[in-house]
C-alpha cells in the first residue's frame, strides 16, 4: 500500500468497494466541533489518494459505494448524500421525513441485481429500505415484536427477488419483508444460546454465517432451511467483522488486532493469520481482502487446479507438463519422458486446459509466463485443440496485469473480471480517468466500437468540457478531433454536460457535430436556442419534432416574432399552416396576411364563404376573395367568383319569386331546373349573360325539351339556327324516349359521315345501317370516316356483313 | 396464410413477421382481455399483416369502430386505441374516456399509434385532460406494409397531396424510416438513384439516418442491390390514363383497397339447380386479390384483350384434368386423383370467379366484341369507354393536344363525373406541357359553371401540383420526350407482348421507361430528357461492411427496389412484372409506394370541396 496514515485505521470509518474498488475513510467520525472536522479521504485499492477534504456536513453512520464507484455517505438524520470518486458532491437523497426525529443507528448499503441500495434502522427500531439508489423507492418495513433500539445484529437478503432484512434481538431471529416480520430459526442451532451476536451472507446471499455469544459459528442456506455445519470457535470475544471468503468452504471473521481466525467449517477447524495492527476485511466474490494501514492482502483459497499442478510431488497432468516443458528448456531428453507419459494416458489435453487455467487464477508474472509457455509447448503435440482458451487467457492476463499495476490499482482476480465484464472493467477505469489505458483495453480486446472505445470517449468528452481553464474553441476543437465521427458518442450528451456547467456557448458548438437531430432539438430548446432548433429540427425531416418546436414558439414569442421566424422556414411554415387549417383557421388568414399571399388568402375566403349561413354575409366573404384575386392578378378567378356571386344574386331573386329552390346550384344546375320549370326566358337570359357556350346550352335544352317530351317545341328549336352540335344528338334524344317517328325528322340533316351512326342508333339492330350499306353508300362513308374511328369501321363492318348474310 | 409473399425473390414473409411479432408484444404488454377501438382507416392495411385470429390468441375479445360518444359495453379489461396521429381523433379518443368514467368498473386505456406517436397528439389529449388515463402510449411503426409477393406499400392515401401541394414532408419522413427498417432486415442497398425533389429528400434523410446509426453497422448481405426512387410527379402522365391490364381495370372500374375488391352480386350467384333466382344476394360480392391466388397471379398483368385466351386456355387445361378420372383404372391412380381434388376444386373456383370478373369488365369496356344486349341504349358504356381512350390516345400522341377539345366538351355538356373530365383535362395539360391560357380557361370556366363554383379550389389544387398549367415557354416538350423513350408504340402486341407499352395498349409508362433505362443502358444516355423532367436526379453510394459485397453467379439477377413517392398504379407494376420477366433483362424488380392508385383515386385526392350549407 503506498497510502501513508498517520494513524492506522484506529477510529476511521472505511468503506471499501469489492472487486477491488476505492476505498474511504472518515477519521474521527464523531467529532462534530466546527473547529476540528472530520476529514473525508478516498484512495484507490492500491493506496493512491484520490480526494481528501474536511467533512462539513452533519454526523456520518456509515460510508458505502455503489456499483458505480459512487460514494454513498448516510448521515445521522437519514441524509444520502452521493460523491464520485474524486470527491465531488454530485446528489443527495432522504431515506424519510420521520427519520430526521429518530435518528438513524446503523446503515448498511448493499448490491442486488437491481442496483445498489440502502437499508438503515432507526431509533424508533423500524427498518427503512430503498433497493436501488437511482430509482428511489423508501419502504417502511413493519415493526418488530419486542425489539428496543438497535437489533443485536442484522444483514440484508436478497431472496426470490425481493429485498428482505434478517435481524436478531438476542437469541430470536427474525425476517422482514414488505409486510410481515417473521420469527425463524435456523435448524440445530445449539439451544443453549443466548444471543446472536454476529451474522454475514455470503457474496451471493445464497449462503449465511451467524456468530453466537458462546463462540459458535453457524453456517447454512440463507433461506435457513438448512444448516451446513457448526463450528465452535472458541473465540469468546465477539468478531469486529464477520465476513465470507468463499462460496462454501469457510467463513472467516475478525476480532483481535493481532490475528485473524478463520474458520474452515468443512474441517471443523479454525486456523489463525497472523495480521499486523487494524485492519479491515472487504468481502469478495472469491476471497477477502485485508485492508491494513501498511499492506493490502487477498486471503483466498489456492483454486483447485493450482493445487493440482504445484503441490509437492503432483502427478497432474499439468504439473508433468509444466515438468516436460522445464526440462525442454534445459534441452534434457526427459522432457521427453514427461510428455510421453501424459500422452500414454491420453491427458494431454487435459494438461495443457490447466496449465491455462493455472495461468489465469497467478499473480506473478513469471508465474503465469511459464505456465502458459508450457500450455503452448504441449499444444504443439496436439492436432485437433481448440487454441480459443489460450489466446483468450492471455490477452486478459495481459489485461489484468494492466489494471493490476499499482498506479491503476485495480487488484482482480482472474474470476472476479469475468465476473464483472470488460464492460465494467472499461466503466471502473473510465470512473477513474483512465481513458487512454481504457481505450487501449477496448482497442486490445476488440470490443465492438459502442461498447467500447466510443463510451470511454463520450466520458472523456464530458469531463474535457468541464475543464474551466479551457476556451469554448479550444474544448470544441480538442473534443472534435478526438471523437470525430466515433460511432455511437452523442454528441448531444456532450452538450448537455456542457450546459450543465454553465457553457452554453460550447454547447452549441457540440451541437453542431450531432447527427441525430432528434437529439438536437430538446436541448437547444432548453437553451433557449429556438431558431437553431426549429432549423435543426427541419432539416431531420421528422415533422413531428418541428411540430414540437413550432409549438414551444408559439408560446414562447409574440405573434410577430413567431410569424417572422416561421417565414424563414419554409418547411415548418407548411406545417403549421396545415395546423392551421384544421385547428385555428384564423390564424391561418393572418399567416396569409403577413405573406401577401393573396392567391391563398382569396382560396382561404372561398372556403369561409361556405360556412356563412346567411347570402349576404357569404356575398360579402366572397367580395373579399375577389380582392385578394385581383390582388393575385388572377383574373380568371376574379371574374369567376364576380360570376358566382352575380349568380347567387339571381337564384336568390327567382327563390323569392318562384320558389324555385336554387340557392348553391351550379350555372348549368341552375339552368336545367330553369328549364324544367319551363321559365325558357330566365334560362336565356343565364345563357346570355353568362357567355354560356352554345354547344352546351343546345345540349342542355335539347335534353330539358326531349325530357319533357316536348317535340314541337324542339322542331321549333332546332330551326331556330343551325345547330352548334349538328344533327345527330337530335336523333339519340328522340331514340332515347323511342321516339323513331321524331328521329327521323333529323336524320337527313345529319352530314354523311355521321349518317350510319345515325341509322344504327334508332336503328335497333342495326336496320338502318343495313339500308346504308346495301345502297353501296359504305365505301363513301368509310372514306369520309377519320382514321382513327376504329369503332365506327368496326360497326360498319359488322353491319355490312350481316347485310351480306342476308 | 401469408404465404405467397415467400414466394418472390425476396421474401417479404420476414418483414410482416417482424411487424406481426412487434404487434403481439404491444398486446401482451397490456395484461387481460381487451377490446381494440379501431381507427376505421387502419383496419384495411392492418389485415395485411394479422387477422383477427392472432388478436384473438392474445384475448382480444372485441373490436369496435371509433366514433364519438360513450364506448360499447364490453366485459374487458383493456381498451386499446387503434389510431393514427391526427388531432381530430384524439377529441373522440377524449370524449370517450369521459363518458367512460361516468360508468363503475375500471378499465384500463391504451393508445397505440400508427406508424409514429406524436407530440401534437399528446399534447393534445393533456389540453383535454385525459393524457394520464392512459397506461400505454406506445407507437407501432407500421410504414412498409407486405402487399404482394413483390409489393409493398404504405396505404397512406394522402401522400401524394401532402407532398405536393401542402409541402407536408411527413410522409417522406416515415418513407425513410421504413426504408431504413427494410434494410435492417434485409441489408444495406449500396445503390441509390432517384428522380424528383421528394426523392433527394428521401435520399437525404436516409443518408442522415445512416450516419445517426453509426457504429451498430449491418451484418447482413444485402438482398437489394439498387434502390431507384421515383416522384409522381416526374411522371404525371400515366395514373391518368385509362390501365388496360387486367388487374388495373378492376382498379379503374371497381376500385381494389387493401387487396380486397367489391364486386355487383349478381354474376357470382351460384345457379343450383331446382333453386330459383330469385334470392339474388344483395350484398357485394368481396375478393381478396393477390398472387396466393395461381390464376390470378398467372392473368392479373395481362392485358385485358387477352385474358379471354388465357381464361378459355384454363378451362381446358381444368376440365382434362377432372376428366381424367375416367383413365383412372387402378386404385393407386384414383387416390391419386382424389388427392388433387382440393387444389382442382379450388383452381375451378377461381376460374368462375376470373370468368365472371372478366364478362363484368367486358361489359364496360368490349373493346373488340360488339356487345348486342347493349345495344338499345344509345350511347352505350362501352362506346363511353372506348371513345374516353381514344381521346386519351390522341392526346398520348400529340393529336390536337393545343385546341379545346370537342370530346370533353361533350362530355362536360352531357354532365359526365367530374373526375373523369379531370382527369382528361389534366392529361391534355400534360401532353402538351401546359395549356394555352385561353384554352385552360375556357376548360376551367366550363368547370365551373357546370359542377359548381365549390370547385374553384380543386382546380387551384390541381394548378399548384403542375396537373394542370397555363403554357409558359412556346415550346411543348413532351413530343421529344415521347420519341426519345419510346413512349408510343404503335403495334403494342397485347396478347404476346414483347414491350411494356401493353399494358395501356401503346403507351409506355414514362416511369417505368425511366427504370428500363436505368437497368440499361443508363441514365447518362437520356441526361436530355431529364433536364426537361421536373426534379433532380442524382446517384449515391452507401460503404458495405468488407466482406459483405455480393459475388455474383454467372447469370444471376440483380435486384432493384424501385420506389415511387406519391403512388403507383396497376398498370405500372404489371410493366414492371413484365420487365422482372423478361429473360435476358437481367433485373428483377420489387415496388415499393406510398399508396396504389389509379387516375380516379389520384384526382380524389386531390379535390376540395367546402361543405356546402344552405342558408
Amino acid at each position: 500500500m503506498c497510502w501513508n496514515l498517520r494513524d492506522g485505521l484506529r477510529d476511521c470509518l472505511v468503506a471499501a468497494a469489492p472487486y477491488g474498488g476505492p476505498i474511504a475513510l472518515l477519521r474521527e467520525p464523531h467529532r462534530r466541533s466546527p473547529s476540528s472536522r472530520p476529514q473525508l479521504e478516498i484512495y484507490s485499492a492500491s493506496g493512491n489518494s484520490l480526494a481528501s477534504f474536511p467533512w462539513k456536513s452533519g454526523p456520518v453512520v456509515q460510508l458505502g459505494w455503489t456499483v458505480n464507484d459512487e460514494l454513498l455517505c448516510i448521515q445521522e438524520d437519514g441524509t444520502v448524500l452521493i460523491y464520485d470518486l474524486f470527491g465531488s458532491f454530485k446528489r443527495h437523497f432522504s431515506m424519510g421525513q420521520e427519520v430526521v426525529q429518530s435518528q438513524v443507528l446503523e446503515a448498511k448499503v448493499f448490491h442486488s441485481p437491481y442496483g445498489t441500495g440502502v437499508a438503515i434502522v432507526t431509533g424508533s427500531s423500524r427498518f427503512t429500505l430503498a433497493t436501488n439508489i437511482d430509482d428511489l423507492k423508501l419502504r417502511r418495513l413493519p415493526e418488530v415484536p419486542g425489539l428496543q433500539g438497535a437489533p443485536s445484529c442484522w444483514a440484508v437478503l436478497t431472496q426470490d427477488r425481493q429485498t428482505k432484512v434478517l435481524l436478531a434481538n438476542g437469541a430470536d431471529l427474525f425476517i422482514l419483508d414488505n409486510t410481515s416480520c417473521t420469527a425463524v430459526s435456523p435448524p440445530g442451532l445449539s439451544p443453549q444460546v443466548s444471543s446472536i451476536v454476529h451474522m454475514s451472507v455470503s457474496f451471493s446471499y445464497k449462503y449465511l454465517a451467524l456468530f453466537t455469544d458462546t463462540g459458535h459459528l453457524w453456517t447454512g442456506s440463507a433461506h435457513l432451511q438448512d444448516k451446513l455445519s457448526e463450528v465452535d470457535t472458541k473465540i469468546r470475544n465477539p468478531p469486529k467483522q464477520m465476513v465470507w471468503y468463499a462460496c462454501l468452504s469457510a467463513c472467516l471473521s475478525v476480532c483481535l488486532p493481532v490475528c485473524l481466525p478463520v474458520c474452515l467449517p468443512a474441517c471443523l477447524s479454525v486456523c489463525l493469520f497472523p495480521v499486523e495492527e487494524q485492519c479491515v476485511c472487504v468481502g469478495e466474490l472469491d476471497g477477502v481482502r485485508v485492508v491494513s494501514s501498511s499492506r493490502q492482502e487477498l486471503l483466498q483459497e489456492v483454486p483447485l487446479v493450482c493445487q493440482e499442478i504445484f503441490k509437492i510431488a503432483s502427478m497432474a497432468p499439468g504439473a508433468l507438463l509444466l515438468e516436460a516443458h522445464r526440462e525442454y528448456e534445459k534441452c534434457s531428453q526427459k522432457a521427453d519422458e514427461y510428455l510421453r507419459e501424459i500422452k500414454e494416458q491420453s491427458m494431454l489435453g487435459e494438461a495443457v486446459r490447466q496449465c491455462v487455467e493455472a495461468a489465469g487464477h497467478e499473480y506473478d508474472i513469471q508465474t503465469q509466463k511459464t505456465l502458459l509457455r508450457a500450455a503452448s509447448f504441449g499444444k504443439c503435440f496436439l492436432t485437433d485443440f481448440s487454441p480459443d482458451s489460450f489466446v483468450a487467457t492471455c490477452r486478459e492476463l495481459r489485461v489484468l496485469n494492466a489494471v493490476r499495476e499499482a498506479g491503476v490499482g485495480l487488484p482482480l482476480t482472474h474470476s472476479q473480471f469475468k465476473q464483472m465484464t470488460v464492460q465494467v472493467l472499461i466503466d471502473r477505469l473510465v470512473y477513474r480517468q483512465f481513458y487512454p489505458l481504457a481505450i487501449e483495453i477496448c482497442r486490445y480486446l476488440k470490443t465492438p466500437d459502442y461498447q467500447g472505445v466510443s463510451r470511454v470517449l463520450k466520458h472523456w468528452a464530458s469531463c474535457k468540457v468541464q475543464q474551466k481553464d479551457l476556451s469554448d474553441e479550444a474544448i470544441a476543437r480538442a473534443v472534435c478531433l478526438k471523437v470525430g465521427d466515433s460511432a455511437g458518442v452523442s454528441y448531444s450528451h456532450i452538450a448537455a454536460k456542457a450546459y450543465e456547467c454553465g457553457r452554453t456557448e460550447l454547447a452549441i458548438k457540440l451541437l453542431d457535430y450531432e447527427a441525430r437531430s432528434g437529439e438536437q432539438v430538446p436541448l437547444l430548446l432548453k437553451m433557449k436556442r429556438s431558431q437553431l432548433a426549429l432549423s435543426k429540427a427541419v432539416e431531420s425531416g421528422d415533422t413531428d419534432l418541428v411540430y414540437t418546436v413550432v409549438t414551444y414558439l408559439k408560446n414562447e414569442m409574440n405573434r410577430g416574432d413567431f410569424f417572422m421566424t416561421l417565414r424563414n422556414q419554409p418547411v415548418a411554415l407548411s406545417l403549421y399552416r396545415q395546423f392551421c387549417k384544421l385547428q385555428e383557421q384564423d390564424t391561418l388568414k393572418d399567416l396569409y396576411n403577413q405573406d401577401d399571399d393573396h392567391q391563398e388568402l382569396a382560396n382561404y375566403y372561398v372556403t369561409a364563404s361556405y360556412r356563412e349561413k346567411r347570402l349576404e354575409s357569404r356575398l360579402s366573404v366572397l367580395q373579399s376573395a375577389v380582392d385578394e384575386y385581383n390582388k393575385a392578378k388572377n383574373e380568371f378567378a376574379a371574374k369567376a367568383t364576380e360570376d358566382e356571386m352575380r349568380l347567387l344574386r339571381f337564384q336568390r331573386k327567382l327563390d323569392d319569386e318562384k320558389g324555385a329552390g336554387l340557392l348553391g346550384l351550379s350555372l348549368q344546375a341552375t339552368m336545367e331546373a330553369l328549364l324544367a320549370l319551363g321559365l325558357h326566358k330566365q334560362a336565356e337570359q343565364l345563357y346570355r349573360d353568362f357567355r354560356v357556350p352554345d354547344k352546351r346550352y343546345w345540349w342542355l335544352k335539347l335534353k330539358s325539351l326531349a325530357e319533357k317530351e316536348e317535340w314541337e317545341e324542339l322542331e321549333k328549336f332546332s330551326k331556330s339556327k343551325k345547330s352548334p352540335i349538328g344533327y345527330l344528338p337530335f336523333v339519340e334524344v328522340c331514340m332515347k324516349r323511342h321516339n323513331k317517328h321524331e328521329a327521323k325528322k333529323y336524320v337527313s340533316k345529319v352530314p354523311p359521315e355521321q349518317k350510319v351512326k345515325a341509322h344504327l342508333g334508332p336503328g335497333g339492330c342495326g336496320r338502318c345501317g343495313d339500308r346504308e350499306a346495301e345502297r353501296g353508300r359504305d365505301g363513301a362513308v368509310l372514306a369520309r370516316c377519320s382514321a382513327s374511328d376504329r369503332l365506327l369501321i368496326d360497326k360498319l363492318n359488322r353491319a355490312r356483313a350481316t347485310a351480306t348474310k342476308k | 396464410m401469408a404465404a405467397h409473399l415467400s414466394y418472390g425473390r425476396v421474401n417479404l414473409n420476414i418483414l410482416r413477421e417482424a411487424a406481426r411479432k412487434e404487434l403481439r408484444e404491444f398486446l401482451d404488454k397490456c395484461a387481460g382481455s381487451k377490446a381494440i377501438v379501431w381507427d376505421e382507416y387502419l383496419t384495411g392495411p392492418f389485415g395485411l399483416i394479422a387477422q383477427y385470429s392472432l388478436l384473438k390468441e392474445h384475448e382480444v375479445e372485441k373490436m369496435f369502430t371509433l366514433k364519438g360518444g360513450r364506448l360499447p359495453a364490453a366485459d374487458v379489461k383493456n381498451i386499446i386505441f387503434f389510431v393514427r396521429p391526427r388531432l381530430e381523433l384524439m377529441d373522440i379518443i377524449a370524449e370517450n374516456v369521459f363518458s367512460e368514467d361516468k360508468m363503475h368498473s375500471p378499465r384500463d386505456f391504451h393508445i397505440l399509434f400508427v406508424p409514429r406517436r406524436s407530440m401534437l397528439c399528446e399534447q393534445r389529449l393533456k389540453e383535454q385532460g385525459v393524457l394520464g388515463s392512459f397506461t400505454n402510449i406506445d407507437e407501432y411503426i407500421l410504414d412498409l406494409i407486405p402487399y404482394d409477393g413483390d409489393l409493398l406499400s404504405m396505404e397512406s392515401e394522402s401522400a401524394f397531396r401532402e407532398c405536393y401541394l401542402e409541402n407536408d414532408q411527413t410522409s417522406l419522413y416515415h418513407t425513410a424510416k421504413g426504408l431504413m427498417t427494410l434494410q435492417a432486415l434485409y441489408g444495406t442497398i449500396p445503390q441509390i438513384y432517384g428522380k424528383g425533389e421528394c426523392a433527394r429528400h428521401v435520399a437525404n434523410m436516409m443518408l442522415r439516418m445512416k450516419r445517426e446509426f453509426a457504429g451498430s453497422q449491418n451484418q447482413i448481405l444485402p438482398v437489394f442491390d439498387t434502390l431507384l426512387l421515383l416522384d409522381r410527379n416526374v411522371d404525371l402522365l400515366t395514373p391518368l390514363a385509362t390501365q388496360l391490364t387486367y388487374e388495373g381495370l378492376i382498379d379503374e372500374i371497381y376500385g381494389i383497397t387493401n387487396g380486397y375488391v367489391k364486386l355487383p352480386p349478381e354474376k357470382f350467384a351460384q345457379k343450383k339447380q331446382g333453386e330459383t333466382g330469385k334470392d339474388l344476394p344483395t350484398e357485394p360480392k368481396k375478393l381478396q386479390l393477390n398472387s396466393a391466388e395461381e390464376l390470378y397471379a398467372e392473368i392479373r398483368d395481362k392485358n385485358f384483350n387477352a385474358v379471354g385466351a388465357a381464361l378459355s386456355k384454363k378451362a381446358k387445361i381444368i376440365s382434362a384434368a377432372f376428366e381424367e378420372r375416367h383413365n383412372a383404372k387402378t386404385v393407386g391412380e384414383i387416390k391419386q386423383f382424389v388427392s388433387q381434388l382440393p387444389h382442382m376444386q379450388a383452381a375451378r373456383s377461381s376460374l368462375a370467379n376470373h370468368t365472371s370478373i372478366a364478362e363484368l369488365i367486358k361489359d364496360i369496356t368490349s373493346l373488340l366484341y360488339y356487345n348486342k344486349t347493349s345495344c338499345n341504349s344509345l350511347v352505350s358504356a362501352s362506346e363511353a369507354f372506348f371513345d374516353n381512350l381514344t381521346v386519351e390516345q390522341e392526346f398520348m400522341t400529340g393529336v390536337d393536344t393545343d385546341k379545346v377539345n370537342t370530346y370533353i366538351e361533350d362530355c362536360i355538356a352531357q354532365k359526365d363525373p367530374l373526375i373523369k373530365i379531370l382527369r382528361l383535362v389534366c392529361m391534355q395539360s400534360v401532353c402538351n406541357n401546359g395549356l394555352k391560357q385561353k384554352v385552360l380557361d375556357y376548360y376551367k370556366r366550363e368547370i365551373l359553371q357546370t359542377y359548381g363554383y365549390e370547385h374553384m379550389l380543386t382546380l387551384n389544387n390541381l394548378e399548384k401540383t403542375g396537373l394542370l398549367k397555363p403554357q409558359t415557354s412556346s415550346r411543348n416538350n413532351y413530343p421529344t420526350i415521347r420519341k426519345t423513350l419510346k413512349l408510343w408504340m404503335e403495334d403494342a402486341n397485347e396478347q404476346n407482348p414483347n414491350d411494356i407499352s401493353y399494358v395501356y395498349s401503346g403507351y409506355a409508362p414514362l416511369s417505368i421507361r425511366l427504370t428500363q433505362v436505368l437497368a440499361r443502358p443508363g441514365w447518362r444516355s437520356i441526361e436530355e430528357v431529364l433536364k426537361m423532367l421536373p426534379g433532380p436526379h442524382f446517384e449515391e453510394r452507401q460503404q458495405l461492411p468488407a466482406g459483405l459485397h455480393k459475388k455474383r453467379q454467372q447469370g444471376e439477377n440483380r435486384t432493384t427496389l424501385v420506389f415511387f413517392l406519391g403512388g403507383v398504379t396497376y398498370a405500372e407494376i404489371a410493366a414492371l412484372r413484365f420487365l422482372s420477366q423478361m429473360e435476358d433483362s437481367g433485373m428483377e424488380y420489387i415496388i415499393a409506394t406510398t399508396k396504389l392508385i389509379n387516375g380516379t383515386s389520384w384526382i380524389k385526392s386531390l379535390m376540395d370541396r367546402p361543405e356546402s350549407q344552405s342558408p
